[in-house]
């Protein structure tokens, strides 16, 4: 592997806060590891902390008095972004329009006195490896957003960094363009074996991306966990509803039974107190034929999505429950619907 | 047609226009170069008058020239910078002081070159140098170098391409000069060509600031009309028309943005 010239790094923060001048508290302290090689997503709504995060981690942002960055357990927390040796690409791109393309990835290099044959190897390298060799010459004012933010990418790699850093990459780019984007990405980080730390608000790029993701709100971490664990075992209500959907039903347990507006649930290993459950839609479905249900609803919307069908079923809840059905059935407006909830799927936070 | 009427109208009246304007400079022009200006052309053409200035006031452009060069390098090494920090720390302070670089283009020339005078006048070797004209010059030339700098710097996005140029590993030197400075040369090329017109013909606070050792092009042209020969005024006008028009296109030419191409955007 060509890009294994610096090992990757495990990077630790110990009770980093971050206020601003103008007094805002923009992350509480923050005590985290990430492991050497691992690409770690922080997700959240905007404001949550996960840029200020990043930016701490980069050297761009020193953490409040108290606050520590270690990386291979030594302390780079007073070193300045340009002795770190970490790899950054911005949501704006930030390529130097000064500069050709070939110049843009190769201006690392140049800083580090690297001689010029070499310079020029490892950009066309970095080309190649980005499928952009023919866009070399190239002024920046002339690549689309995508070319853009694959040169932002080559230039960071190009210095052999110990740790990747991005922050929201992909906002900036059309839905279509990220999907493309993201399965590249995800591809370099797996084969480059680097440490990289991905910043998002968008829950299925975390989802797809990251070995691990911290979920952060109000400048916490409300949740680490694989995806998985993320998506099937939130910590929190905030968790459980910005990551994917859920449902909700509000109510009280009797004699192992959940019972709300819309019928009773048959839940034996439920907490006894519970008064209000959470479930994702694809663990609810539409019952078919004369199986008998407890749960009753309205239909009052659908959509025909091609291989699905999304309702939305009124039980007499605020909010209507979301439904995934692939019945071959043309569901309407007020149609009365038998409702099962797999019990697998119920959580109570 | 009636369109067609209106068009010849407009040409006419744009003509006119043109013509007010063009043809005092032409008149002046062809003053500096016939022998009797009061028996008119018929007394014929002569580069008498325009030599007749060379040889009386040839240190007056010399001494423009290298005080409009001086006052650029002035501007250039204050200006760059002082726009790089307005441009980079935006607090109540740094506004202020952007506004307040401003003021000597808005109080009178003889206003500023009197408050010089008046505090600085008794340094007797300041006060007859040219440096001391230097010191108005650049007073009021700076906020044309410090805005077009800072109108190129706020247009970029100037702190994410430093901290992408940071996380590169460029310390801050390298940074001002591979991103700062390259990406503000169209500011730099603008401003650097208001410098050096307004300080070529400077005269207001000139006036006031030379010594009769001093004199620049503009005052030596003011002490051409007052006391000689209109023609010679007139063959005056030439010569400075003739050394600062070339200067002002050679600027030109060197500060005309690079034309964009725009390229198809190729398939993802």
């Amino acid at each position: 592997m060509t890009d294994a010239g610096n090992k990757p790094v495990s990077i630790a923060l110990t009770n980093c806060s971050k206020t601003f001048p103008d007094g805002t508290r923009a992350l509480e302290p923050l005590d985290l590891a990430i492991h050497a090689g691992e690409t770690v997503v922080f997700l959240g709504p905007s404001g949550c902390g996960k840029t200020t995060t990043l930016r701490i981690i980069a050297g761009l942002e020193e953490p409040d008095a108290g606050g520590k960055v270690l990386f291979d357990g030594t302390d780079v927390t007073h070193l300045p972004i340009e002795q770190r040796n970490v790899g950054m690409v911005f949501q704006s791109y930030a390529l130097f329009p000064n500069m050709t393309v070939a110049g843009n990835i190769g201006y690392g290099l140049k800083i580090r006195k690297v001689p010029g044959a070499q310079i020029k190897a490892r950009v066309s390298e970095m080309l190649a490896m980005m499928q952009i060799t023919r866009l070399a010459d190239r002024r920046i004012d002339q690549l689309s957003g995508g070319q853009r933010q694959r040169v932002a990418l080559a230039r960071a790699i190009a210095v052999r960094p110990r740790a990747l850093l991005l922050d929201e990459p992909l906002t900036a780019l059309d839905a279509k363009l990220r999907d493309t984007l993201r399965l590249e990405i995800d591809s370099l980080l797996r084969s480059l074996g680097i440490t990289a730390i991905y910043v998002t608000h968008d829950q299925a790029e975390a989802m797809a991306l990251g070995d691990r993701i911290v979920v952060m709100e109000h400048g916490r971490v409300a949740q680490i966990g694989k995806p998985r664990d993320i998506y099937q075992r939130p910590a929190t209500r905030f968790v459980a509803e910005f990551i994917g959907t859920m449902n909700r039903l509000t109510g009280s347990m009797n004699n192992g039974r959940f019972i709300c507006k819309a019928g009773g649930i048959a839940w034996p290993e439920a907490p006894a107190n519970a008064t209000e459950i959470l479930f994702r839609p694809e663990d609810i479905r539409v019952v078919e034929g004369d199986e008998t249900t407890g749960l009753q609803g309205k239909v009052a919307a659908a959509f025909f999505l091609g291989d699905r069908t999304r309702l939305f079923v009124d039980v007499g809840e605020a909010q209507p429950l979301v439904i995934e059905s692939t019945a071959r059935r043309d569901f309407s407006h007020g149609d009365p619907v038998g409702l099962a909830i797999d019990p697998r799927g119920l959580l109570v936070l | 047609m009636k369109r067609r009427g209106l068009f010849y109208l407009q040409l006419g009246f744009t003509l006119l226009v043109c013509a007010f304007l063009v043809v005092p400079v032409f008149l002046s022009i062809m003053a500096g170069l016939t022998v009797n200006y009061f028996v008119g052309i018929e007394s014929g053409l002569t580069l008498r008058w325009v030599m007749e200035v060379w040889n009386g006031y040839r240190d007056t452009i010399f001494l423009s020239i290298g005080l409009s060069l001086a006052c650029l390098a002035v501007t250039l090494v204050i200006g760059v910078p002082a726009a790089y920090v307005l441009a980079k720390r935006q607090t109540a302070l740094t506004r202020a002081l952007e506004e307040m670089l401003v003021l000597p283009v808005a109080v009178p020339g003889l206003a500023t070159a009197l408050a010089l005078i008046v505090t600085y006048g008794s340094l007797s070797g300041f006060r007859t140098s040219w440096a001391f004209i230097l010191v108005g010059h650049v007073l009021f030339t700076l906020p044309f170098m410090v805005r077009s700098v800072l109108a190129v710097l706020s247009a970029i996005d100037l702190k994410t391409l430093e901290e992408g140029a940071a996380s590169l590993g460029a310390g801050f030197w390298s940074r001002f000069r591979d991103i700062v400075l390259p990406n503000c040369r169209q500011g730099i090329l603008a401003g650097s060509l208001m410098v050096v017109t307004l300080s070529m013909g400077e005269f207001n606070m000139t006036w006031l600031l030379h010594t009769p050792f001093t004199k620049t092009l503009p005052v030596g042209l003011a002490d051409a009309y007052a006391s000689l020969r209109l023609e010679v005024g007139s063959a005056y006008t030439l010569v400075f028309f003739l050394m600062i028009m070339p200067l002002l296109l050679a600027l030109q030419a060197f500060a005309k943005p690079r034309p964009t191409k725009f390229v198809a955007e190729d398939a993802e």
